[in-house]
């Protein structure tokens, strides 16, 4: 028993608190600096280290010691309890989502194999939505209010095409434990086709990639913290609560990106190359981070080239495209596995 | 405790790491940051004017309707992922591939219908 908790302490820290905060952190920059490049713009390079600016990159440290050196005052407020519990649970669902994702081959690199992974990460990941609703309950105002209330539908409304969209991949694969998906994705169909989530379920990718923005509430679904419409959930919150709800979105960007990665793009499989062991090991985790950054970087390029929905399509597109879509690819991919169980494909 | 239990426990230990970091970064902020508190600086931020009214008040029953749907159809998605897991090992038995066919998408179809039949009456629109 004490093996396991300081084992699990180790990966906990390991993945967490060093490659997903890490990357997390990385992100504030990036999303600057991509967003400055695309619009023709310097972007961040101020901040200086003896002299040396590398594009602006110690913009990380001088953000954190800003957010630490802030005042953090509680507004007028009769839930006090509540607004501080707030950041707490923008957090902690976000990382927890890491706990079942099989970063690479064996138990060593999964936090846990929990059985029921991919609806773990389907539970998990909807309370995120506390966060942001109870946050803008209690600030007691009214612009926090408005944009908690469409956070709220927004998050419901995508959720429900998120979860159907996996059915998808539950069929193909047969389980819904994560390590056992991605096992099934190395092998080869017609025996040179990788069997990845994204060739078996094209469809599917598409309207989880879509659901999923809208459940981080990035652009073009950032209808919640809109900046020029209205101020969004978190206007009362100073200092480093608003870095952690900030926080909190850029660790959805990168759970995102690991769970499109293990569920629709192999997760550490290597196309062509199979078993595992010594160096091989070591370039699938390395395949996996690969994966994930690249979702990670497909998220940011969407945020800055597509303009924001106005709400009515954006209630339109969650309800009327992708849930009937959602529930198209369910009976394709039935009668499609039915050809392939009788043999006829 | 059951084996299926006990993956759980990583997950107990990860929660508490996790809001112990978050507690810690709240904790330095307390310590490191000023605390000059005055009663315009604590009123709710209303770009310079008062609050007219208080924010928890009725807000529109379309809000209420999403929410509504939202229970309808994500129980719906919880009945199918059993039936997901297990499809391909129904097939595969030619006595019960049909059988485990038609039910599911007679469910689906009762889904599909219920889905027709709110979008008809205007409930999924916005305006």
């Amino acid at each position: 028993m004490l093996e396991l908790i300081l084992l699990s302490v180790a990966k906990v820290m390991g993945i967490v608190m060093v490659f997903v905060m890490a990357v997390a952190a990385l992100l504030t920059w990036i999303e600057r600096k991509q967003s400055a490049l695309i619009q023709n713009r310097v972007g961040p390079n101020r901040a200086s280290v003896a002299g040396l600016r590398l594009g602006g990159i110690f913009h990380l440290a001088a953000d954190a010691v800003k957010m630490l050196t802030k005042e953090d005052f509680d507004p007028e407020t009769d839930n006090p309890l509540m607004f501080r519990l707030a950041p707490f649970l923008a957090v902690v669902p976000v990382m927890l989502l890491f706990a079942v994702i099989p970063f690479g081959p064996g138990e060593h690199f999964l936090i846990s194999n929990v059985g029921v992974g991919a609806l773990f990460i389907l539970a998990v990941s909807s309370l995120g939505v506390y966060g942001s609703t109870i946050g803008a309950w209690a600030s007691n105002n009214n612009f926090a209010m408005l944009g908690s209330i469409r956070t709220t539908a927004q998050m419901i409304s995508y959720e429900v095409s998120m979860g159907l969209n996996l059915v998808g991949i539950f069929m193909i694969y047969e389980s819904v434990n994560l390590q056992d998906i991605v096992i099934e994705q190395g092998s080869l169909i017609w025996g040179w086709l990788p069997a990845w989530g994204i060739v078996l379920q094209p469809l599917a990718f598409i309207l989880f990639m879509t659901a999923s923005i809208a459940e981080t509430k990035r652009a073009p679904f950032d209808l919640p913290e809109g900046e020029s419409e209205i101020v969004g959930y978190f206007v009362e919150f100073s200092s480093m609560r608003f870095g952690l709800l900030a926080l909190s979105e850029f660790i959805g960007i990168v759970a995102v990106g690991a769970t499109a990665a293990v569920l629709f793009l192999g997760g550490w499989q290597i196309p062509w190359v199979q078993g595992t062991g010594g160096w091989l090991t070591v370039a699938q985790v390395g395949a996996m981070i690969l994966k994930t950054l690249f979702v990670v970087w497909l998220q940011m390029a969407i945020r800055w080239t597509l303009p924001r929905f106005r709400y009515d399509q954006l209630m339109r597109l969650g309800w009327q495209y992708l849930l009937p879509l959602s529930l198209l690819n369910i009976f394709i991919t039935g009668v499609v596995l039915m050809f392939v169980e009788q043999g006829r494909i | 405790m059951l084996d299926s239990q006990i993956e759980y426990i990583p997950v107990l230990i990860m929660l508490a790491i996790c809001s112990a970091a978050i507690g810690g970064m709240l904790t330095l902020n307390f310590l490191l940051g000023p605390k000059r508190k005055n009663a315009i600086k604590n009123a709710p931020f209303e770009s310079g004017e008062k609050q007219i009214h208080s924010p928890k008040r009725r807000f529109s029953v379309k809000f209420y309707l999403v929410g509504i749907f939202f229970i309808v159809f994500d129980i719906e998605a919880v009945f199918l992922f059993p039936w997901a897991t297990l499809y391909r090992q129904w097939l595969r038995d030619p006595a019960f591939a049909w059988v485990a066919f038609g039910e599911m998408f007679l469910f689906l179809g009762i889904l599909s219908l219920g889905l027709v039949y709110v979008w008809r009456r205007g409930a999924l629109e916005w305006d």
